[in-house]
């Protein structure tokens, strides 16, 4: 387990504030933070180092707590403690406001951002949903679930917990995040620590069993917001804390659980 | 349990005491120390005040220097004295009385772990229905977070048993985004930085 997980670079992206939330692009090769000094900042790889390509600071007064991007990758939605929504488009390498929103609801099938002002629909982002969805919870215990049965049109299908992860955390999980290229599943939390758990081999995917294979005591110097993994390159991770750094990792999965 | 996290103090909706009418003050806990004085409501009237007949403690006296501090060559590690100097000095927000001669906070409810940076603060509201008690736990969290090296973790919640919706102030309290939200909240922050702000 020692040195699966390592740090690639790490950076000060909200200094003297707290990184709240990251968000890869769908081509992975951006990464959108925001924070608590109001701004979101655009990052792109440069050679072997990560460069903030662009700083979009005039949307929101107050902090800014998640950004998600569209599935096409041309605008950027992001979400305030002013109440508000800020749809941003990007044309060449700048960003600019499109539309402010005043309260935002996700429709059911939870990729698209409906806004009850005007009868227009915007094609924002989807959600993480995947056919095993995570869900980390304040008493630093993980539930994995898995659809349970065969869907039926229209009616919305059931879920059932099928794995239960407890003992690994020891403050509240903040973030959870499943790879879709490896399946590896990246754990943001208070207690500082970025951890990652894998299913078993062997294990029956109706009662998975999961291994701690790679955990970083000390990822960041204060609490682990998010963990972020890249959707192109597989074992690329970001993670940010509320000291305001984000940090790039590599993860290889041990040889040996 | 309380709709709005935050109230405003001047928004009174705690019970209304009676110059004339007797209190009765519902102990849910007793106290080993022995009051020292009692306060009367203001004079002049003004808006009901949620617990005019508060009970006031005496201080407890400076902190006595060990030989081990006096040293300079070794590290002051920190300690519950010192996290209860920080909070000890709070004002409450409707008494020109601090936390600590309200007994709302004691030493002994103070646990530190310096090696591994945590701080639990048990506070004791002064009666169990105080709608005060979600501002008291912010002032106490704010001051430690504004005192304390980054490392260490900070909770804050109501001692077991003295109110009614501990579970309730407990969860608010112990919410990091929401306690984010709270003070980016100018009226608030300036009522919090009030209870913060030092008597002369």
């Amino acid at each position: 387990m020692k040195d699966s997980l390592s740090l690639l670079a790490r950076i000060p992206a909200h200094p003297d504030s707290r990184c709240w939330f990251l968000a890869w692009d769908p081509s992975g090769t951006l990464l959108a933070s925001c924070g608590g000094d109001r701004s979101i900042r655009i990052w792109g790889k440069e050679g072997d180092d990560w460069v903030c390509k662009s700083v979009l600071g005039e949307g929101h007064q107050r902090t800014i707590r998640k950004v998600a991007w569209s599935p096409c990758g041309s605008y950027l939605a992001s979400a305030s403690f002013d109440a508000t929504t800020c749809i941003w488009k990007k044309s060449q390498d700048e960003f600019e406001v499109r539309l402010s929103l005043q309260s935002v609801t996700w429709s059911s099938p939870s990729h698209i951002l409906t806004c009850p002002r005007g009868s227009q629909q915007n094609k924002c982002c989807s959600g993480l949903w995947d056919s095993a969805a995570c869900s980390a919870c304040r008493t630093a215990l993980i539930a994995v679930w898995c659809i349970a049965g065969v869907v039926c049109s229209g009616a919305d299908p059931s879920w059932k917990c099928i794995c239960t992860l407890s003992g690994f955390h020891t403050r509240t999980i903040y973030d959870v995040a499943w790879c879709r290229l490896t399946g590896a599943l990246a754990t943001a939390c208070g207690d500082d620590a970025i951890r990652i758990f894998e299913e078993e081999p062997l294990s029956n995917p109706q009662q998975p069993t999961f291994a701690l294979t790679a955990h970083v005591p000390r990822a960041h110097s204060q609490d682990v917001n998010c963990v972020a993994w890249n959707p192109k390159e597989p074992g690329l991770l970001a993670s940010c804390s509320d000291d305001g750094e984000m940090a790039f990792w590599k993860y290889q999965r041990p040889e040996v659980c | 349990a309380p709709e709005n996290i935050f109230p405003r103090p001047s928004a009174g909706s705690g019970r209304v005491s009676g110059l004339s009418t007797p209190r009765k003050r519902a102990r849910l806990y007793s106290f080993p120390w022995v009051p020292v004085a009692m306060v009367g409501p203001a004079p002049g009237g003004g808006s009901p005040l949620e617990n005019a007949n508060p009970l006031i403690y005496r201080r407890s006296g400076e902190r006595p220097v060990t030989a081990r501090e006096e040293d300079d060559e070794l590290p002051d590690s920190i300690d519950d004295r010192e996290i209860f100097d920080l909070i000890r000095s709070i004002n409450d927000p409707e008494h020109p009385l601090t936390l600590e001669e309200l007994n709302v906070v004691e030493q002994v409810r103070v646990k530190v772990n310096d090696a591994e940076s945590t701080v639990v603060v048990e506070f004791t509201p002064t009666i169990p229905h105080c709608s005060m008690a979600t501002l008291i736990g912010l002032s106490i969290k704010v001051k430690l977070i504004r005192s304390l090296p980054e490392r260490f973790k900070v909770d804050v919640h109501i001692t077991p048993g003295t109110h009614a919706s501990e579970h309730a102030v407990n969860k608010q309290l112990a919410d990091k985004e929401r306690v984010a939200a709270a003070l980016e909240n100018s009226h608030l922050l300036e009522v919090v930085n009030q209870c913060l702000s030092a008597r002369s």
